[in-house]
């Protein structure tokens, strides 16, 4: 078992080097976590500089002729390096995708297995509760659940993961009603092993495909709904370098010249989307034939 | 069929209760008091005492809530707690604005999402297959706010060529019937009303039209490759048909079966990234209302705009699921 | 299936001739009459002046409805209006107007006695059958010393207090106590706020939600006609979308323009930026610990309320060394300079420097990192402590961008050792945890109503603002000795006198260093270079009635 995993592994890594796209998808992803661990190396500026830099507010970056010493991206309102925020922005999307993703799967998983594998009356219910939740749409949802639960970026990773919840809990639940449908579930069941033995040896290690790929799309949504809230000021606290946020508090800027401060985090977060849709469709073609589209 | 739709359509009323629920709930969790909204910083305790009696805010939430469902059942969703108005006349005066804006986006996504697809499909492995799919990519990963900005900053302040926010240029007389701009322009054969409302609506459709464009044009692709790939198709063409009419004629009206799933799933978020599109745009619609009440805790506005919002969903969604059904008749309905 | 590719087709061929279109055949605007449009940053609320306390609703409604008295144009003293003169009892606690004759109501209703008493009874008289149309809600803030109002004849009526109240007649200026058609609102009844009628230069013509509201001029006006046809109200919440819509024509005028495009407007010869210094003053408060529980709900410090804990109680900031450490850490011209782009200046005290009574000896506390270090440590705190700071939400007229603000503070703090931690909630709940004492520190502003030094120091710091649940003295000054001072204030006629003793109560709270007055914003509007006649009013009301187009 452990051994035909392991071979499951180099065979997933081997055609990966053949789809470009998700090669290069993992490329986008792998700068994303290079600039979120070593952020405090690799950035050029301390990106909550104390006391404020407020001279330098809105100095344009080494294209500009009045450019703001050591900042190649320019600077924000607040005289703060842009280069040097969206760095550390990276730490801040990665966790909160991370965290969401993972509260997702966690009560996706808990919900969408009992659902599946026990069926029935709780099935119904867990399966109609999803229904409601469906009826939000997901954006609308967590602005409501932050409206309840506070601002902050905790709070955030919190709401994100709630929304996409029902998602997660749907797909494991198909994922496990085919699995449950399988001959050597049967045998298993019909050879006396527990319920527990079954699901946690033999239906989850076989529905880790759909979470892995659907992980990695959700992500990429977890990375643009954090946005999303940061643009409507409803996300990371300030001074934390969200890319949402940096948007949102510099785009009135635009006009009066300084488009800087609002087009780079725009960028990075378009890129780090992009990559992990690359990465996700990849890993879907190879892991899952079943589920393209 | 029938009984299929009527199962379908007693399934929504728990649904739309539970949905019910979950709305009160939650709004009513969130700390804040709209009276103090109201009030501002010039609160006397008497004045906020009033507003809490004349909304039933002193009751027990069951209570409200019970009170606010009879109300809902019977059409009425209650007034909105700052601006006194009927929440229904609130929602139904900026409803059409948001419809405008999300079919305008729909139909460019689905003119253009599937004129892409197909030609993709067609020559694939091409440089323009590859490009159009990259384009795709990027479209499905697009920060939508940011992208609505861009092209405000692009078209609006640097080149000028379109207006930036607003629904039509105020100074032109216009009569509203409807509430659609476009069909009101028509009707009224206004013609300068009517290039000054498109002109209004470019921008907002296209932000909010990248996403189901790209997804459009990555599905009707992938469908029509795998249509060209089926025996009939392999027929026709052993027939000597020209390899155009092949693909216009037969593998186009195969292909699209998948892409009106998408298309209905899509309506549905479209009106989700509406939120964010009219916050940039500053357009006077029902998703940059909806956040306003939220955050300043007009509980009967948000209670009847998220129900609003949920029954919109739950229809489009269940539209498209009886088109596929009979769109396709490979799928069964239980 | 063939529909579906002729749809598409369509849809195609629809796109690309409507594309033509566009850049052949820009619409110009067709400007057949003096239409002014103004570009504002909201919707209004409610269209009933007693019914509102929001700036975007008085901008409308003070075009269409007036008082018995009125501001001189660009000044906060007072003039004749609907009343052509009154006359003060020698007790000083009833006022009797004389009305003017012969001005009638846009809907063809008389204006008389009967119409002031209907306005005002409304919103005090719990039997009156009006009073459930409305939460009336400033009227308790500014009016509460009217007992009644009482008609004398058809044109006379009189206001009497329960209270002397030397400020009464400017506060009859504000858009509170406009008076408004009674036969008007019987006939709407709840719906009357969105059918406004009164006896102002402009009728109400429509109201598109989130768009615009439509006046246009009043032919029957008591006074000469206004100048324009039309005034027409757009809102258009970014301010960046407000400029370019200023600059190629769609709006003829804009409200709170963004500061860092102020070099933009000067440059563009077809435009024009006016700017004055507002009535406001923008501060952060730090919560010195204690205010009182108002038990019986009369917003007043009875004696058997003494001073209590409040929930924002943070040891250190009870210390007078730490509040001025704050006062000393935060450099505020560089905050005017850079985030407020010069469009304010430094405050030092709790009102702005025209005011009577402001005290220009106070010296204001340095920006000096090293000396708040030191004052930190004196206290007993040399490696700084932890607090929470509330930012607003939103900009308000006393304070430009708080969130930046906020933010610049917070690493100002951190300088001197200080870790802020910000909390942001919605503007309703701000102010509900503001005002039940719960913010350790919190910026907040204040927008001066009426002009009387009494309207910005005895509302904040008097004697009946530090109560814990509807607090205004958010810093909980409560110093007995100021608070006196305060009180004789208000009871004092001789405008000497008064001054003096404002003056000394302004030395107390800077002694005291609860509050870090940061800055008092201008006001600044955008007009179109042809647009005349415009006056900015201290109180950031909006008249439009002498405005022209040239």
């Amino acid at each position: 078992m452990e051994r035909k995993r392991e071979s499951q592994v180099k065979e997933l890594i081997r055609r990966l080097k053949y789809n470009k796209s998700a090669l290069f998808g993992l490329v986008i992803i792998l700068v994303l976590v290079f600039c979120a661990l070593l952020a405090n190396f690799i950035s050029p500026n301390d990106p909550t500089p104390s006391p404020p830099d407020l001279a330098n507010s809105l100095k344009p970056g080494f294209w500009g002729k009045d450019a703001a010493p050591g900042m190649p991206l320019g600077s924000d309102a607040l005289g703060r390096c842009v280069l040097s925020r969206i760095i550390y922005g990276a730490r801040v999307s990665l966790s909160v995708g991370f965290v969401a993703v993972g509260i997702a799967m966690a009560l996706g998983i808990l919900f969408g297995v009992i659902a599946g594998f026990f069926g029935g009356w709780v099935d119904s219910l867990i399966m109609r509760i999803v229904d409601i939740m469906f009826a939000f749409p997901a954006l609308l949802l967590a602005i409501v659940i932050v409206a309840v639960i506070g601002q902050g970026l905790d709070k955030t990773m919190i709401a994100i993961g709630i929304v996409y919840t029902p998602q997660m809990a749907r797909i494991i639940r198909s994922s496990v009603l085919y699995i449950k449908e399988m001959e050597y579930i049967e045998v298993q069941k019909a050879i006396g092993s527990s319920n527990a033995r079954v699901i946690f040896r033999h239906v989850l290690p076989n529905s880790i495909a759909p979470v892995i790929v659907y992980g990695t799309l959700m992500l990429a949504t977890a990375i643009l709904d954090c946005a999303a809230l940061g643009f409507l000021g409803l996300g990371a606290k300030p001074p934390t370098p969200e890319w949402g946020a940096m948007l949102s508090r510099s785009y009135s800027y635009i006009v009066s010249g300084a488009w800087w401060a609002a087009t780079f985090p725009g960028i990075a977060i378009l890129f780090s989307v992009l990559g992990l849709n690359l990465l996700g469709d990849g890993l879907r073609d190879i892991l899952d034939p079943r589920l393209k589209t | 069929m029938k009984w299929y739709i009527a199962k379908r359509l007693l399934m929504l009323i728990p649904v739309l209760l539970g949905a019910s629920v979950l709305a009160f709930a939650l709004i009513h969790l969130a700390p804040g008091d709209p009276a103090r909204t109201i009030t501002g910083d010039r609160a006397s305790p008497q004045a906020i005492a009033a507003i809490r009696e004349k909304y039933g805010l002193d009751k027990p939430l069951p209570v409200q809530y019970w009170m606010w469902l009879k109300q809902v059942l019977r059409g009425d969703m209650g007034r909105s707690i700052v601006s006194n108005e009927y929440v229904t006349k609130e929602i139904m005066e900026r409803f059409p604005n948001t419809v405008e804006l999300t079919i305008c986006a729909m139909l460019l996504a689905i003119a253009v999402g599937s004129i892409a697809g197909i030609i993709s499909a067609s020559k694939q492995y091409s440089a323009l297959d590859y490009t159009t799919m990259g384009i795709a990519l990027f479209g499905i990963s697009m920060p939508v706010f940011w992208l609505g900005i861009m092209l405000m900053m692009i078209f609006g302040v640097f080149l000028r060529w379109l207006p930036i926010s607003g629904r039509i240029d105020t100074l032109l007389p216009f009569t509203r019937i409807t509430g659609f701009y476009i069909l009101d322009s028509i009707i009224t054969l206004n013609f300068r009303a009517l290039i000054s409302t498109i002109r209004y609506l470019i921008l907002p459709s296209v932000a909010l039209a990248t996403i189901p464009m790209a997804t459009v044009a990555r599905v009707t692709r992938s469908s029509m490759l795998e249509v060209l790939r089926q025996d009939f198709i392999r027929t026709e063409r052993a027939k000597g048909l020209s390899e155009r009419l092949v693909i216009y004629r037969h593998a186009v009206r195969n292909a699209m079966i998948p892409v009106i799933t998408v298309i209905g799933l899509n309506f549905g978020l479209l009106l989700a990234g509406a939120i964010l599109t009219e916050t940039v745009f500053s357009w006077p619609g029902i998703g940059r209302y909806v956040v306003k009440a939220v955050t300043i805790r007009d509980y009967p506005v948000v209670q009847g705009c998220v129900m609003f919002f949920a029954f919109i969903f739950v229809i489009v969604n269940l539209i498209a699921d009886v088109l596929y059904v009979l769109i396709d008749p490979r799928i069964k309905y239980e | 299936m063939k529909k579906v590719i002729i749809i598409v087709i369509a849809v195609v061929v629809v796109v690309a001739v409507a594309l033509i279109l566009f850049f052949t055949l820009r619409p110009k605007p067709v400007v057949v009459e003096q239409t002014l449009i103004f570009g504002s940053s909201g919707d209004a609320v409610r269209l009933d002046p007693a019914d509102v306390t929001d700036g975007e609703s008085i901008q409308r409604m003070d075009n269409i409805f007036e008082g018995l008295v009125e501001y001189k144009e660009g000044s906060t003293e007072i003039q004749p209006c609907l009343a052509t003169s009154w006359e003060t009892s020698a007790d000083g606690k009833e006022i009797t107007f004389s009305l003017r004759k012969g001005v009638k109501f846009h809907d063809g209703t008389d204006f008389n006695a009967d119409a002031v008493i209907f306005s005002l009874a409304r919103q005090y008289d719990t039997e009156h059958p009006h009073k459930q149309y409305g939460e009336w809600a400033y009227w308790g803030w500014m009016f509460y010393d009217v007992e009644k109002v009482v008609k004398i004849d058809d044109y006379k009526v009189k206001i009497v207090l329960s209270n002397v109240n030397a400020s009464i007649m400017t506060s009859l200026a504000m858009f509170t106590v406009c008076i408004v058609s009674p036969t008007n609102a019987e006939k709407y009844k709840e719906d009357a706020f969105k059918n406004p009628v009164g006896t102002g230069p402009f009728k109400f013509v429509e109201w598109v939600k989130d768009d615009h509201i439509t006046l246009v001029a009043n032919e029957n006006y008591w006074r000469e006609r206004p100048k324009l046809d039309k005034l027409i109200f757009k809102v258009i919440p970014d301010a960046s979308a407000r400029l370019m819509a200023l600059e190629v024509g769609e709006v003829h005028g804009i409200e709170y323009p963004n500061p860092p495009d102020f070099d933009r407007i000067r440059a563009n010869k077809d435009l024009k930026l006016l700017t004055e210094p507002g009535m406001n003053v923008g501060y952060m408060a730090i919560n010195s610990g204690y205010g009182y529980k108002d038990g019986n709900e009369n917003s007043k410090r009875d004696a058997d309320e003494p001073l209590v804990k409040t929930i924002g109680y943070l040891e250190p900031l009870t210390k007078k060394k730490v509040r001025k450490a704050l006062n000393h850490a935060i450099d505020k011209q560089s905050i005017i300079d850079n985030i407020y782009m010069g469009t304010a200046s430094v405050a030092k005290n709790g009102m702005p420097p025209f005011m009577p009574g402001y005290n220009d000896d106070v010296k204001d506390y340095s920006y000096d990192p090293e000396k708040a270090k030191g004052l930190l440590a004196e206290a007993g705190y040399p490696d700084g402590f932890d607090v929470t700071l509330y930012v607003m939400p939103v900009s308000r007229p006393s304070m430009f961008d708080p969130p930046k603000i906020g933010e610049a503070i917070q690493s100002y703090l951190a300088a001197i050792g200080i870790k802020v931690n910000i909390y942001q909630v919605d503007w309703g709940t701000y102010l509900q945890e503001t005002q039940d004492g719960k913010a350790q520190m919190c910026l907040l502003g204040w927008t001066g109503d009426n002009g009387d030094p009494d309207n910005f120091l005895n509302v904040l710091y008097g004697p009946n603002a530090g109560n814990i649940g509807l607090a205004g003295n958010y810093g909980f000054y409560m110093e007995e000795e100021g608070q006196d001072l305060l009180t004789r204030a208000l009871q004092t006629y001789d405008v000497k006198k008064r001054a003096e003793y404002y003056r000394k109560f302004q030395d107390l709270i800077h002694e005291d260093a609860c509050y870090v007055y940061l800055a008092h914003s201008n006001q600044n509007v955008a007009f179109r270079k042809n647009i005349e006649g415009y006056v900015l009013h201290p109180t950031s009301r909006k008249f439009f009635y002498p405005v022209s187009i040239k």
